[in-house]
């Protein structure tokens, strides 16, 4: 060698050092993260902000559902309350619910002394003597009833009965059944817990050390029952357990990624320093990928990771291409630079051009997936290229492969007797996708979840047990201040009161129930008359029930305490049952403050959507939204997938159109192409045969499989070539030893995208499924189709 | 020796005829009752009810029915003053009143748990569970039969003294309740013929 390529050789030795070093400290700084929120949308509507948040910190993001399973009933409900007592010693936790009444005496009070601010039913009409008269004879008459048991010790300080109108109110709520005195599940196998953690459900690092301080504190309390276990769902425990399974599948994966790669090289080269060195532009594509995603997106997900395992099987096919290709015995590899690395820097680019699709995508999970994708290749490409020819010693050699791509090349030769076998597969493909293409798609966004169906099975059953409501239908109102929404949301309870009245919905929630706003307040206070006038209505209003005037002396100092009494604030409803829902419907973002009003569809109905979007309208409250929260993520994933779809088209013309500037043939671009579409059609009709419905992700692989296929057709494209334009004798010696090289390639990206398909992530498993037996396929093809006459 | 006792003998008939006589009042026992009532199966009967409270010039009256299914369930239906469903049903008590619902765990509700469960487990003859929470006590026989119920408890003391319930056979015909301040309420009850 002389000195100048030694030179050259050093310098692109240490900047690619200088580069991994780079990588390496950006990747220490990065933020990784495994909730679902990065395939939710960057660009979203309201309605489907509103979503994004409600999954991050809302409504019910920070319970954690309970169950108590095993031992007997009595057993379970001692269980519940034992676990529930320490928790509610965890600061972590802000309230722990299982059906006891801890909050029932400070609940009362607080319904109590607040009553004339509380109650929908204080109006000027009310303390006329006529509404006095009808209030305290309904008083009377409720005493008569079971219920008057308990009203009855009230009567002389509430004689109109708002208590029992703001219980009436706390009660509408459906509750779980109780068994030995804690919540059970209908099935009584269940004891039941609520329980909200203080931190938020997107906080998944606190929401795990709640878990564990759960699962603690129950081992601690049923050490005497070792029958009883303990069951937990709810958001944040949802999302504890996605970043666990995708941090445990994307480490087995890689390993056994790793090991079978490994494994399968080492049988080819017989050479450990080969192996190491095939690896060297893996690594260095996994970290600049990596690295490139955490510039761009500020966060890595950790479903980008579990993609980087994968495509450790194609990256790698650069040096196996390297390694094999280069010839026996000559190990200086520019014969190599010269002769495979233009085609190679072909098929590198198709497959960026594939993926740059990709980074269009409104879908912050897909543009990673595609970043990282072209950063990867790249790199590992350009190492190959530039810095691994440097560090292959001077007597390098791996195994002969000759023998193996003599057998293969005979092979080849006969596949094209077996194009009529492909044109049948392939028209019986588009047969069976013609066939089923009403339902080839996956419309529900829970395609995408990597949660177990047991564990949403479990979600399920605990949620209905609990009575917890489904939040699908909400009300939103937002506005500048915490007062400002609650007034918004005191016009929109009373639209949809006439709604419940009519029987379209069975009930609503408000924040404004428990926290009416100040001028709701203020006129409340205002309708209570002053002491003197309302000792002269009541002496009117009481002339015909068995009731004496002066028995109601009591009342009479409460209303006029009540007339001066401090506002209610959000600060007075603190340790009371009535703070978790005001808090829980009330969110601050910023200056900006939002309330929810869930709705309830009446029994066995679903909400008429329209009804109660025109009944809003009508009324024209300010920045009033009607959200159907599973029908908008509907929606929206159904958006991703349009776009997915068109995306993935440009990807595929994009690579038809670079294949024509860089051959200038339209008929080799043809031979390229028709295999990759062939392999595309192949597998998406195997995949609807086996009863996939297609995801993103199967998308994202479709489009994987043209990009690495596009390798194999190009390939197949020069040796052809380049036995077309050689006169015949010096051409066998390379053919076998390309063939050998694809083989290799293939298999080790079939070994990549293999693993993934046993993942237990929905979203890698669709791409395993899909690329495995689609990059076989497109070998298969490419040798098929592969233009022969000059072979 | 024969002649000497047949006086005596002639006292002990009567006193084994005065005897029995007891023993038949004595053998309308708790059990007898709880076993002749826990043979219905439903029951549906009207009621009419008076309650005594102090601060109220004059009693409040209520009349409607009750239906009754064994072993559990118990609904009373208030016709007057103005219409109100009580449904009690396990340990859950729903009260509707016009468009008004309320639920009531008993666990939640000390007080209106023993007074409803005393009615409930009279009429479902289950001794044991009214012993839980009573100290019972008989009085007449099966023609005429009063039921005592005295709570065990300090805390349910603190809200009802003492109830009482009159019957025939298995046929219960009052039941009165008096609470620890003097209020009381007596109701009185109709066996309605079976549908």
């Amino acid at each position: 060698m002389t000195p100048r390529p030694a030179r050259r050789g050093r310098i692109a030795i240490w900047l690619w050092l200088a580069f991994l070093l780079a990588c390496g400290i950006v990747i220490s700084r990065s933020q990784f993260s495994a909730d679902l929120s990065a395939f939710l949308p960057r660009n979203p509507t309201p309605a489907q902000q509103l979503l994004t948040e409600q999954l991050r910190e809302g409504l019910a993001s920070r319970l954690i559902l309970a169950g108590i399973e095993g031992a007997d009933a009595p057993t379970r409900a001692r269980l519940s309350k034992q676990l529930a007592q320490r928790l509610r010693a965890d600061p972590a936790f802000v309230t722990v619910s299982n059906g006891e009444p801890v909050n029932a005496e400070r609940d009362r009070a607080f319904l109590f002394n607040h009553r004339y601010l509380l109650s929908p039913a204080i109006t000027p009409a009310r303390f006329s003597v006529d509404g006095l008269r009808a209030a305290v004879g309904e008083s009377i008459d409720l005493l008569a009833s079971p219920a008057g048991l308990l009203t009855r010790s009230l009567l002389p300080r509430d004689p109109t009965g708002e208590v029992v109108q703001l219980l009436m109110q706390l009660n509408s709520d459906s509750r779980p059944r109780m068994i030995e005195g804690a919540w059970a599940s209908r099935d009584g196998a269940h004891a039941l817990l609520l329980i909200r953690t203080r931190a938020l459900g997107s906080d998944i690092d606190a929401q795990q050390a709640a878990m564990t301080a759960i699962r603690e504190a129950f081992a601690a309390v049923a050490g005497a029952a070792p029958a009883a276990r303990l069951l937990m769902t709810g958001p944040g425990v949802f999302s504890v357990t996605t970043r666990e399974t995708i941090q445990q599948q994307v480490h087995r994966l890689s390993l056994i990624s790793i090991v079978l790669i490994a494994g399968m090289l080492g049988l080819v080269y017989r050479s450990f320093t080969a192996l190491l060195l095939g690896f060297l532009p893996v690594l260095s594509g996994a970290l600049a990928g990596i690295a490139a995603v955490s510039l761009g997106f500020g966060v890595v997900h950790g479903i980008t990771l579990g993609f980087g395992t994968a495509l450790i099987g194609e990256a790698v096919d650069y040096s196996i291409y390297l390694f094999v290709q280069s010839e026996r015995g000559a190990a200086d590899p520019r014969d190599w630079i010269g002769g495979f690395w233009p085609t190679i820097r072909l098929g590198v680019l198709t497959s960026i051009f594939g993926f740059a699709s990709l980074l269009l995508s409104g879908f912050p999970g897909l543009a990673q997936l595609g970043l990282y994708s072209i950063a990867g290749l790249i790199v590992a490409a350009l190492v190959t290229r530039f810095v691994l020819p440097h560090l292959l010693p001077e007597n390098f050699r791996i195994h002969d492969v000759s023998a193996l791509g003599l057998a293969l090349s005979g092979v080849v030769r006969r596949a094209a007797a077996l194009r009529w076998v492909a044109i049948l597969l392939l028209l019986g493909a588009c047969a069976v996708l013609i066939a089923q293409r009403g339902n080839l798609w996956n419309n529900s966004i829970s395609g995408l979840s990597p949660l177990s169906q047991a564990d949403v099975d479990l979600d399920t059953r605990l949620r209905a047990d609990m009575g917890a409501p489904d939040v699908r239908y909400l009300v939103v109102v937002s506005g500048a201040s915490r007062d400002l929404v609650l007034q918004h949301a005191e016009q929109v309870s009373a639209i949809l009161q006439t709604q419940v009245d009519r029987g379209v919905l069975a009930a609503y929630q408000s924040p404004s129930r428990f926290l009416p706003s100040a001028a709701t307040q203020r006129a409340r206070q205002a309708s209570l008359p002053a002491p003197a006038e309302l000792e002269a209505r009541l002496a009117q209003a009481l002339r015909d029930l068995p009731l004496q005037p002066q028995r109601l002396m009591p009342f009479v100092a409460d209303v006029a305490a009540a007339r001066a009494q401090p506002l209610l604030q959000a600060a007075d409803l603190a340790q009371t049952s009535m703070a978790m829902a005001v808090d829980a419907l009330l969110l601050q973002r910023g200056t900006q403050w939002s309330a929810l009003l869930p709705l309830t569809a009446p029994p066995g109905a679903d909400i008429d959507a329209g009804r109660v979007r025109d009944a809003l309208r009508g009324a024209a409250v300010p920045h009033a939204l009607f959200v159907d929260l599973k029908g908008e993520s509907d929606r929206l994933y159904a958006g991703y997938l349009h776009e997915a779809i068109v995306l993935s088209l440009g990807g595929l013309a994009a690579i038809v159109v670079l294949l024509l500037a860089a051959l200038r043939s339209l008929p080799r671009v043809a031979r390229i192409i028709v295999p990759l579409a062939a392999a595309v059609l192949t597998v998406t009709a195997g995949l609807v045969l086996f009863g996939q419905r297609l995801i993103i992700l199967h998308l994202v692989g479709l489009l994987l499989v043209a990009a690495v296929g596009s390798n194999y057709a190009l390939f197949f494209d020069r040796l052809y070539r380049s036995s077309a334009t050689a006169s015949g004798a010096a051409v066998p010696a390379v053919s076998p030893r390309t063939l050998a090289s694809m083989l290799f390639a293939n298999l080790t990206t079939v070994a990549g995208f293999g693993v993934l398909a046993f993942s237990k992530v929905s979203i890698l498993q669709a791409m395993g499924v899909t690329v495995a037996p689609g990059v076989i396929l497109a070998l298969l093809y490419a040798a098929m189709f592969a233009d022969k006459r000059h072979a | 020796m024969t002649h000497r006792i047949r006086v005596p003998h002639a006292v002990a008939v009567l006193l084994l005829a005065l005897a029995a006589a007891g023993a038949r009042a004595a053998d309308w026992s708790v059990d007898q009752l709880m076993q002749s009532l826990a043979q219905i199966r439903a029951e549906r009967a009207t009621f009419t009810e008076k309650k005594f409270i102090a601060i109220l010039d004059r009693p409040v009256e209520s009349s409607g029915e009750l239906l009754y299914r064994a072993p559990d369930r118990l609904e009373k239906r208030t016709l007057k003053p103005r219409p109100e469903s009580m449904v009690l049903d396990q340990n859950l008590l729903q009260i509707e009143r016009g468009r008004q619902k309320l639920s009531l765990p008993l666990q939640e509700h000390p007080e209106l748990a023993a007074f409803i469960d005393s009615i409930r487990g009279t009429l479902a003859g289950d001794r044991k569970s009214l012993e839980r929470n009573y100290r019972l006590s008989m009085e007449g026989g099966a023609q005429q039969w009063t039921l005592q119920l005295v709570p065990l408890d300090e805390k349910m003391l603190a809200v009802v003294k003492q109830i009482r319930m009159t019957g025939v056979r298995d046929a219960v015909r009052s039941i009165e309740v008096t609470q620890a301040d003097g209020d009381r309420s007596l109701m009185l009850i109709e066996r309605m013929a079976k549908p």
